[in-house]
C-alpha cells in the first residue's frame, strides 16, 4: 500500500497601492484595498468555494478514505475575515470532517526563516494561534513559505517542536534519489521530510491545460497509470500545489474540476494508493535516509532556489532595509505598526521585484500589480521610507 | 555587395540622431565587409577618413543636357528658393507653381548651375537643396557601381528615387523620423508627400522601431510586407575618458539632453523637476541642448521658482556630451514621440541610469531602464527620486545597463541589414 499526499497552498498578500514619494510622511495607508478585495472575490468565486465544495462532496462520498491538507497564510485568513467570511465557513466545514489537515506556517508568508529566528518563531506562534482560534485545530506539520528549506531551517523547525515538514523534491538536491520516500533533516533526524514530486504535481498544476503538451489531455486513467509505474517499494507521492490551480491557473473550462472529482474513484479502482494527510504519512512510513540541503531550496521557478525573491540588487536592498527595522519594532507597541510590519514582510513583495525574464515570467505576472520589477521596488521602498519614519517615532 | 547611400548630415557636423545613426550603420556595414559609398550634401573634410564620402557640392552638372528639362516636370512639386520658413503652406506652393509656368527661369537657373554649394543644414532654402540633391543623384549613380540604393530620411528620398530610375537597382528607404514625430498632428504636407512618395517607390522601408513601423503603415498607408524594423545601436566608448571627472557641486545631477522642442517633451522634464525639488533639494537639474522651445522653458523654470537648481548648458557637442554624462546621476528622456532615441544608450554606456518615455522606439529593446508615459509627471518624479534615494536600483542599472548597451552593436544591426539587402537581390 502506498500513499498520495495532497497539499494545497492558500495565500493572498496585502498588495500595495501606488505609493509615490510625495506620500512619504503624509499617507500611512499602504494597501490597495480595492484591488485586494477584487482579487479575493474573484478567487473565492472561481476557486475556493467551488473547489471546497467538490472536496466536501468527495469526503461525504468516500469518508475516511479521502484526505487532503491545506496551509492557509495569516494574510489570507485576515483577508477572508475582511472580504469574504463565507470562505472561512467553507474551510471550517472541511476542518470539521476530520479528513483535512491544516498546516503551520509563518503568519506573513514571509522569508523570516532566512533572517531572524526570533521573528520566524514569533510568526509561527501567531499563525498557530489563529488556526486554532478559527478551526479548533492545532497544526502538527510545518511548511515554510513557498516550501523554502535548508538543513538549518529544518533544524530550527525541529527545535520549535514539529516532527514533519514539507519541501520541494528538487533535482539538484536529490540527484538520482526519488522524492517518493520519507527523509530526515540532516542536522536533527527527528524531523521527517515530505518531498514534493514535482513532475506529477506540475502535470496537474501547470501542464494540465497545455495543448502543446505531449500528454494532453490528462485523464484520471492516464494519471493513475503513471502512479502505477512507480516502483512498488516507493512509499508516497506528494502532490503539492497552489490551491489557485483549481479554477484560476487552470480555468474551469479545462476540466480541472472534473479531473479532481473523478480522481479518487480512479485511484481506488485501479491502484493500491490511498490518500493520507502529511501527519499520517509521517507516522505510517519510515524515513530512508538523511537529506542534505546546505543551501536553501524552494518550489519556485526552474531553479528551485531563492532567486525568485532574493539575489538581485533590488530585492536584496529592500529585504535588508526592511529587516533593519526589526530591532526597533520589537520595542514598539503600536498596533498599526505591528500590523504593517506583518504585511510588509510577505514574500510576494520581493517576488514582484524579480528580474528573471524568461519562461517563469508568466507565473510572476499573475496577479502582479506592477508593470515592471522597478516599479515594484520603488513603490515598496517608498512605503518602507514612510514606515521607517513611523517606527522611529514609535514609543 | 556594394551599397550607394544618400544621407544628409554626417558626424561631426550633426544636429541630431540622423547623422549618428548613419555613421554607425556605415561603420557596421564596413566591418561586415560591405562596400559603402555615402553621399552627403556637404562634406567638410574633417569626417572619418575610412568612410568613402561623396561630396555633392563637388558634383558638376552639365546643364545643357536634355534630361534636365524633364526635371522641371518631375521635381516642380518641390519648392525652390523659399526665403521664408523652410516648410511652406499649400497655398504658397500653388503660387510658385503658377509663377514657374510663367517662366521664372532665373530661380531655376540657380539649381541648374554647374556646381551648387549645399549648406547641408536645415535652413530656409532646404527645399531647394533637396531638389538639387535629387538632380545630382543620377550623375552620382553614373560614376559608382552599386547593388542597392539606400536613402536616409525624406531629405534623401528623392535622390534615391532618381538613382533607382537611372540604374534600376533595388531602393531601400530608411525612416529615422517621420513628420508625425517632428510635428505631432500639424504636419507639413509637402514633407509628408515626399516621405510617402519615397516609401511608395522603395522596394523596402526600414523603420528604426516598431513604433515608427506602425506610423509608416497606419499614417502613410505603406504595405506592411515591405516595412521592416532595424533598431539603432550605439558606438562603444573606447576609453572612459571622463571617468575621473569630478563634480563641482555636491548635489546629485539629473540631466535632459536633446533638442528643446515639442518632440522631446522638455516641459514634462521641468514639471517633474519641480515635484522632486519640493521634497529633495539635494539635486540639480540640467537641460543640455537648444531649440525653439528654449526661451519658453527658461520662463517656466523662473515662474516655478526653481531657477537656482535648474541649469541650461546650450548645445553640447562631441566630448562635452560625454563629459555631461560623466557628471550625471540620472538621465531623463521624456520624448513625446521618439522614433528611436540614441541618447539614452549614450547615457547608459557612461554608467548613467535612464528614465525614458514609453513612446519611444528605444524602450522596445531596453530591459534596464525605467519607462513612463511622457505625460506621467508623477511617475517620472517618483522614478527620479527612487533612483537618487535607493541604491539598489541605481546600482543595478549602472552595472547591467552598461552590459546591455555594450551588446547593442552596430555590427549586429548591420548584419541584420545585410540580410534585408540580400532578400532584395
Amino acid at each position: 500500500m502506498r500513499s498520495i499526499c495532497f497539499y494545497f497552498q492558500v495565500h493572498q498578500p496585502f498588495r500595495l497601492r501606488r505609493y509615490r514619494f510625495f506620500d512619504i510622511g503624509k499617507e500611512h495607508n499602504y494597501y490597495d484595498d480595492y484591488q485586494n478585495e477584487y482579487i479575493m472575490r474573484r478567487v473565492v468565486d472561481k476557486c475556493y468555494l467551488p473547489m471546497n465544495k467538490i472536496l466536501l462532496d468527495l469526503i461525504k462520498e468516500y469518508g475516511t478514505q479521502f484526505k487532503v491538507s491545506f496551509s492557509i497564510s495569516g494574510t489570507a485568513l485576515d483577508q477572508f475575515e475582511m472580504y469574504s467570511p463565507e470562505v472561512l465557513d467553507s474551510f471550517k466545514k472541511l476542518a470539521d470532517t476530520g479528513n483535512v489537515e491544516f498546516l503551520s506556517e509563518t503568519y506573513s508568508h514571509s522569508l523570516a526563516s532566512l533572517k531572524s529566528k526570533n521573528e520566524f518563531t514569533r510568526q509561527i506562534k501567531e499563525h498557530k494561534a489563529k488556526i486554532n482560534k478559527l478551526f479548533g485545530l492545532v497544526p502538527k506539520t510545518f511548511r515554510n513559505t513557498e516550501l523554502i528549506y535548508s538543513d538549518e531551517i529544518g533544524a530550527m523547525v525541529a527545535d520549535i517542536g514539529y516532527k514533519t515538514m514539507l519541501t520541494e523534491g528538487a533535482k539538484h538536491i536529490l540527484g538520482w534519489k526519488s522524492p517518493n520516500y520519507l527523509y530526515t533533516n540532516a542536522i536533527n533526524p527527528k524531523l521527517k521530510l515530505l518531498l514534493k514530486n514535482f513532475r506529477l504535481s506540475d502535470d496537474i498544476a501547470f501542464r494540465f491545460s497545455e495543448r502543446s503538451w505531449n500528454d494532453w489531455p490528462l485523464t484520471t486513467d492516464k494519471f493513475v497509470g503513471w502512479l502505477n509505474e512507480i516502483g512498488e517499494d516507493e512509499q508516497v507521492v506528494n502532490l503539492f500545489m497552489d490551491y489557485e490551480t483549481f479554477g484560476e491557473h487552470q480555468w474551469e473550462e479545462t476540466g480541472i474540476f472534473d479531473f479532481m472529482k473523478a480522481l479518487p474513484q480512479a485511484v481506488f479502482k485501479n491502484s493500491n494508493f490511498s490518500f493520507n494527510t502529511p501527519s499520517e504519512t509521517s507516522e505510517i512510513y519510515q524515513p530512508v535516509a538523511k537529506l542534505h540541503v546546505p543551501y536553501p531550496i524552494s518550489w519556485a521557478d526552474e531553479e528551485r532556489d531563492l532567486t525568485a525573491w532574493l539575489g538581485n540588487e533590488l530585492q536584496d536592498e529592500a529585504y535588508d532595509k526592511l529587516y533593519q527595522l526589526e530591532a526597533k519594532i520589537t520595542k514598539c507597541k503600536d498596533e498599526k505598526i505591528l500590523k504593517d510590519w506583518k504585511y510588509l514582510q510577505t514574500s510576494d513583495h520581493f517576488y514582484y521585484m524579480c528580474t528573471k525574464w524568461f519562461s517563469d515570467g508568466d507565473v510572476h505576472k499573475y496577479f502582479n500589480p506592477y508593470g515592471s520589477p522597478y516599479d515594484a521596488f520603488i513603490n515598496f521602498m517608498n512605503v518602507l521610507s514612510d514606515f521607517e519614519i513611523r517606527v522611529k517615532e514609535c514609543k | 555587395m556594394k551599397i550607394l547611400m544618400f544621407g544628409w548630415e554626417f558626424p561631426p557636423h550633426i544636429t541630431g540622431g540622423l547623422g549618428t545613426a548613419s555613421y554607425g550603420l556605415v561603420k557596421g556595414l564596413i566591418k561586415n565587409s560591405v562596400d559603402v559609398t555615402f553621399v552627403v550634401p556637404k562634406a567638410y573634410g574633417d569626417e572619418d577618413k575610412d568612410i568613402r564620402l561623396v561630396n555633392a557640392s563637388d558634383i558638376v552638372l552639365n546643364i545643357f543636357d536634355k534630361q534636365f528639362e524633364k526635371y522641371q516636370k518631375h521635381l516642380s512639386y518641390i519648392e525652390i528658393n523659399s526665403k521664408l520658413v523652410p516648410y511652406q503652406t499649400p497655398e504658397q506652393y500653388f503660387d510658385l507653381i503658377n509663377q514657374e509656368e510663367g517662366g521664372r527661369k532665373e530661380t531655376v537657373k540657380n539649381i541648374y548651375s554647374e556646381k551648387y554649394e549645399f549648406s547641408g543644414k536645415y535652413g530656409s532654402n532646404i527645399m531647394e537643396e533637396v531638389r538639387r540633391y535629387a538632380m545630382l543623384a543620377q550623375e552620382i549613380a553614373k560614376s559608382t557601381e552599386f547593388d542597392i540604393i539606400h536613402a536616409h530620411d525624406w531629405l534623401a528620398y528623392e535622390a534615391g528615387i532618381q538613382a533607382k530610375k537611372y540604374s534600376n537597382v533595388p531602393l531601400v528607404v530608411h525612416m529615422h523620423a517621420t513628420e508625425y514625430d517632428r510635428s505631432g498632428e500639424n504636419i507639413n504636407k509637402v514633407v509628408y508627400d515626399i516621405e510617402k512618395r519615397g516609401m511608395d517607390a522603395a522596394d523596402m522601408v526600414v523603420a528604426v522601431s516598431n513604433l515608427t513601423r506602425n506610423i509608416v503603415i497606419n499614417k502613410y498607408g505603406i504595405n506592411p510586407d515591405k516595412v521592416v524594423v532595424l533598431h539603432n545601436a550605439v558606438e562603444p566608448i573606447n576609453k572612459m575618458s571622463f571617468a575621473g571627472e569630478k563634480k563641482t557641486v555636491k548635489e546629485k545631477i539629473v540631466t535632459f539632453l536633446g533638442r528643446i522642442t515639442f518632440q522631446k517633451g522638455p516641459e514634462y522634464f521641468v514639471e517633474a523637476a519641480y515635484k522632486v525639488l519640493q521634497r529633495d533639494d539635494n539635486v540639480r537639474f540640467v537641460m543640455a541642448g537648444s531649440g525653439d522651445m528654449l526661451n519658453k522653458t527658461i520662463k517656466r523654470v523662473a515662474e516655478l521658482g526653481i531657477a537656482n537648481r535648474f541649469h541650461f548648458t546650450g548645445f553640447l557637442r562631441g566630448e562635452d556630451v560625454d563629459r555631461m554624462f560623466a557628471l550625471s546621476d540620472v538621465y531623463v528622456m521624456p520624448s513625446v514621440s521618439e522614433p528611436f532615441g540614441i541618447s539614452p544608450l549614450e547615457a547608459m554606456r557612461s554608467n548613467v541610469p535612464v528614465i525614458i518615455s514609453k513612446q519611444s522606439g528605444v524602450s522596445e529593446i531596453l530591459n534596464f531602464a525605467l519607462k513612463a508615459d511622457f505625460w506621467d509627471i508623477d511617475a517620472m518624479a517618483d522614478y527620479i527620486y527612487g533612483l537618487l534615494q535607493y541604491d539598489g536600483i541605481s546600482k543595478m542599472f549602472k552595472e547591467h545597463g552598461k552590459t546591455e548597451v555594450d551588446s547593442l552593436k552596430w555590427e549586429n544591426a548591420a548584419k541584420k541589414l545585410i540580410g534585408f539587402y540580400e532578400s532584395l537581390l
